[in-house]
C-alpha cells in the first residue's frame, strides 16, 4: 500500500514539472558521480534533499517510509565488506567467531547505501509533489517520443481500472480456494495453485485485449485518427529557469567540493 | 493503492556507476525506439490503446501470486507471456511502460539505473523469451504439449538470463563481487523463474482453451522475427558463458575492490575488462561452472518436458471425460 501524489500548496508543488524532472535527474547524476567516501558532500546532498522535503510539506515520514522500501537491495553490496583486498580488521562475533573485514570495503558499502538512500528520497519527493500526468507532459516537452508518452498516458488511465479487476479476481479466488483455514491449506498441490494463478493471468490478459478493442472503438468514435491532440506545455518562465539553474549550480558545487577538495 | 512485488531485479540508484548506467540507457533507448517504429507499422492506430491497456494489465497482473511455502510466493513478471502473445517488439514496449512507471512513481528501481533495468527486464526479457519460444516450438512442431514446454522454458530462461545481466552490471560497477553476485542472483532467479514458468504455462493453457487464435499456432512468423531470434539467442548465449567466467575469475574484476575514484574505476572497467575476457585462460572452475550451467539447463528442460507431458495427459483425460 503506497500512496502516490500528496497534494499540498508549497513552493515545490508550484514549480513546473519540467523543472522538477530535470532537477531530480541532475541531483541523482551528480550524487552518483561523487566519489566514494566523500562524507561531507553526502551530508550536503542529504541536507539539500531533506530541506526540499520539508519545504514541500508532504511530511518527512511519507518520504522516509518510501525510501526504506528500496533499501533492501543494499544486501547486494554487503559482500564488499568481506571481500576487499585489505582484510586487516577482524570482527569478533558473540560466539567467539572471528571474521576478517576490510575497512575500504566497509566505506564503499556505506557510500553505496547512503547514495542509494538519498537518490530514493529525491525520486520519492518528485512522485509525491508532481501529478503523473504533469510528469508525462514534461517528458513530452523534453523530446520523449509523443507516441510513447501517449501509451504511458493510456496505461496510467487504465491502471486503476485493471488493478481493481485483479483485486476482484484475487478475492474471488481466496473465497473459493487456496486459502489457509485453521492451519490447513486448502486448494490442491503446488502445480495446481500455479495453474490456477496462470489461468487468472491468462484471463486477465484476454479481458485486457478485449478491453483494448473497446477502448479503440470508443476512441475512433470520438474522431481518433492515430494522433492524440497535442498537449500544450507552457515554456518555462524566466523565474523557473533561474530556479533550475541555481539548483543545478548548487549540485555542481557539492560535487566539485567532493572531487577537488576531497572528503 | 498499488502493489508491486519486492523483486530483486530492480536495481536502485547508487548501485551502478554513472558510466554503466549511461551505456545501458543508450542501448535501451535504441531498442525501444526501434520497437516504437515497428509496432507503429504493424498496429497502426491500434497501437496506443492496445499497448497502453496491456501495459496496465501486466503491471496489475504482477499482483497475481500463489503461495509456495513458508510465506514465499510465486509471481508473474510477464515478459514471456507478453512476448508469446504480442510478439517481441510489442512486448518490449509493454515491459518498458511497466518498468518505467515502477521506477518513476514507486521508486522500484532507480531513475539513473532505469536504463539498465529496462535493458534487463524490457529488452532481454522479451527478446530471450521470444527466441527460446520460437526455437523450441519449431523443434516440437505440431505437438500441443510442445507449446507449453516452450512457454515454460521461455519464461525460465529469460528470467535467469536477465538476472545474470543484472549481476554483471553490479559487478562491472564494482558494487557486488562477480563471484558472489552471479551465483546468488542466478540461484534466486532459477527458483523465481520456475514460478514465472508455471504461471506462463497456466495462462497459455487458459488461452489455448478459450482463444486459440491468440497463441498464433502454426501462423507464419513475421519476416523480421528472425533477427530477434538471433539477437535473443546471442544475448542468452553470451551471458550464459560470460557470467560463470566472470564469477570464477574474481581477479579479473579486481579493480572493483580497489579504492578508486569513480572516474578511475570507470576507465579501468573498460580497459581492464577486455584483456581479461577476450582470451581468458579457461581454468577448470570456469569449465566446471559452464558445465554446471549446461546440466542445469538440461534438468530444467526435463522438468519442462515432464510438465508438458502432464498437461498432455490432463488434456487427454479431459477429452475422455467428455
Amino acid at each position: 500500500m503506497r500512496e502516490l501524489y500528496a497534494h499540498r500548496d508549497s513552493f515545490i508543488h508550484q514549480r513546473s514539472a519540467k523543472v522538477k524532472v530535470l532537477f531530480t535527474f541532475a541531483f541523482i547524476i551528480f550524487l552518483n558521480l561523487t566519489p566514494h567516501a566523500s562524507w561531507s558532500a553526502y551530508l550536503l546532498f542529504l541536507i539539500l534533499a531533506l530541506a526540499l522535503v520539508l519545504s514541500s510539506r508532504v511530511g518527512l515520514g511519507l518520504v522516509l517510509k518510501r525510501s526504506l522500501f528500496a533499501l533492501l537491495f543494499v544486501l547486494a553490496a554487503i559482500p564488499l565488506v568481506f571481500t576487499g583486498s585489505d582484510l586487516q580488521r577482524t570482527l569478533v562475533l558473540p560466539g567467539g567467531l572471528r571474521i576478517a573485514y576490510s575497512l575500504s570495503g566497509l566505506s564503499r558499502f556505506a557510500s553505496i547505501g547512503i547514495k542509494s538512500w538519498i537518490s530514493v528520497l529525491v525520486a520519492a519527493l518528485l512522485a509525491a509533489t508532481t501529478q503523473f500526468t504533469d510528469i508525462l507532459k514534461a517528458l513530452a516537452g523534453l523530446k520523449v517520443p509523443k507516441l510513447f508518452v501517449a501509451i504511458v498516458g493510456l496505461m496510467w488511465r487504465y491502471l486503476f481500472v485493471i488493478t481493481d479487476e485483479v483485486r476482484r479476481m484475487l478475492r474471488a479466488r481466496s473465497s473459493r480456494s487456496a486459502f489457509a483455514l485453521n492451519g490447513r491449506r486448502a486448494g490442491g498441490s503446488l502445480a495446481w495453485r500455479a495453474r490456477v494463478t496462470g489461468g487468472m493471468a491468462g484471463s486477465l490478459l484476454l479481458r485486457s485485449i478485449e478491453r483494448s478493442d473497446r477502448v479503440y472503438a470508443a476512441m475512433l468514435s470520438r474522431g481518433y485518427n492515430g494522433v492524440l491532440p497535442a498537449q500544450e506545455v507552457a515554456p518555462l518562465s524566466r523565474q523557473e529557469w533561474w530556479i533550475l539553474g541555481l539548483g543545478i549550480l548548487l549540485l555542481i558545487l557539492f560535487w566539485g567540493l567532493a572531487v577537488f577538495v576531497g572528503g | 493503492m498499488f502493489f508491486s512485488p519486492l523483486h530483486p531485479m530492480h536495481i536502485p540508484d547508487g548501485f551502478l556507476s554513472v558510466l554503466v548506467s549511461i551505456v545501458f540507457w543508450v542501448f535501451s533507448v535504441v531498442v525501444i525506439g526501434i520497437g516504437l517504429r515497428k509496432t507503429s507499422q504493424t498496429l497502426g492506430e491500434r497501437q496506443v490503446p492496445l499497448m497502453g491497456v496491456l501495459a496496465a494489465a501486466i503491471f496489475a497482473g504482477q499482483m497475481l501470486n500463489f503461495s509456495v511455502s513458508g510465506g514465499t510466493s510465486g509471481h508473474l513478471l510477464g515478459a514471456a507471456i507478453a512476448a508469446i502473445l504480442l510478439g517481441p517488439w510489442s512486448a518490449v514496449l509493454v515491459m518498458t511502460c511497466v518498468v518505467a512507471v515502477q521506477a518513476v512513481l514507486f521508486q522500484d528501481g532507480g531513475i539513473l539505473a532505469l536504463g539498465a533495468n529496462l535493458f534487463n527486464m524490457a529488452v532481454i526479457g522479451p527478446f530471450v523469451s521470444y527466441a527460446v519460444y520460437s526455437l523450441l516450438t519449431k523443434l516440437f512442431k505440431k505437438q500441443t504439449w510442445g507449446l507449453f514446454v516452450s512457454g515454460f522454458a521461455a519464461a525460465w530462461v529469460s528470467i535467469l538470463i536477465a538476472s545474470l545481466s543484472c549481476a554483471l552490471q553490479l559487478a562491472i560497477s564494482g558494487t557486488s563481487p562477480a563471484n558472489v553476485a552471479v551465483p546468488a542472483m542466478g540461484l534466486i532467479h532459477m527458483l523465481i523463474g520456475v514460478g514465472e514458468g508455471l504461471i506462463t504455462v497456466g495462462a497459455m493453457a487458459f488461452l489455448y482453451a478459450t482463444r486459440k487464435d491468440l497463441l498464433h499456432i502454426g501462423e507464419a512468423k513475421p519476416a523480421d522475427s528472425k533477427g530477434v531470434v538471433i539477437v535473443g539467442s546471442l544475448i542468452a548465449l553470451i551471458l550464459a558463458i560470460l557470467s560463470p567466467l566472470a564469477s570464477s575469475h574474481p581477479d579479473g574484476l579486481e579493480w572493483v575492490a580497489e579504492e578508486h575514484g569513480f572516474i578511475d574505476a570507470a576507465k579501468d572497467a573498460f580497459y581492464n575488462i577486455i584483456p581479461d575476457y577476450t582470451m581468458p585462460g579457461i581454468s577448470n572452475p570456469a569449465i566446471a561452472t559452464i558445465i554446471a550451467g549446461i546440466v542445469g539447463s538440461i534438468v530444467v528442460f526435463v522438468i519442462a518436458y515432464a510438465i508438458g507431458r502432464a498437461e498432455k495427459r490432463g488434456a487427454v483425460q479431459e477429452d475422455a471425460q467428455r
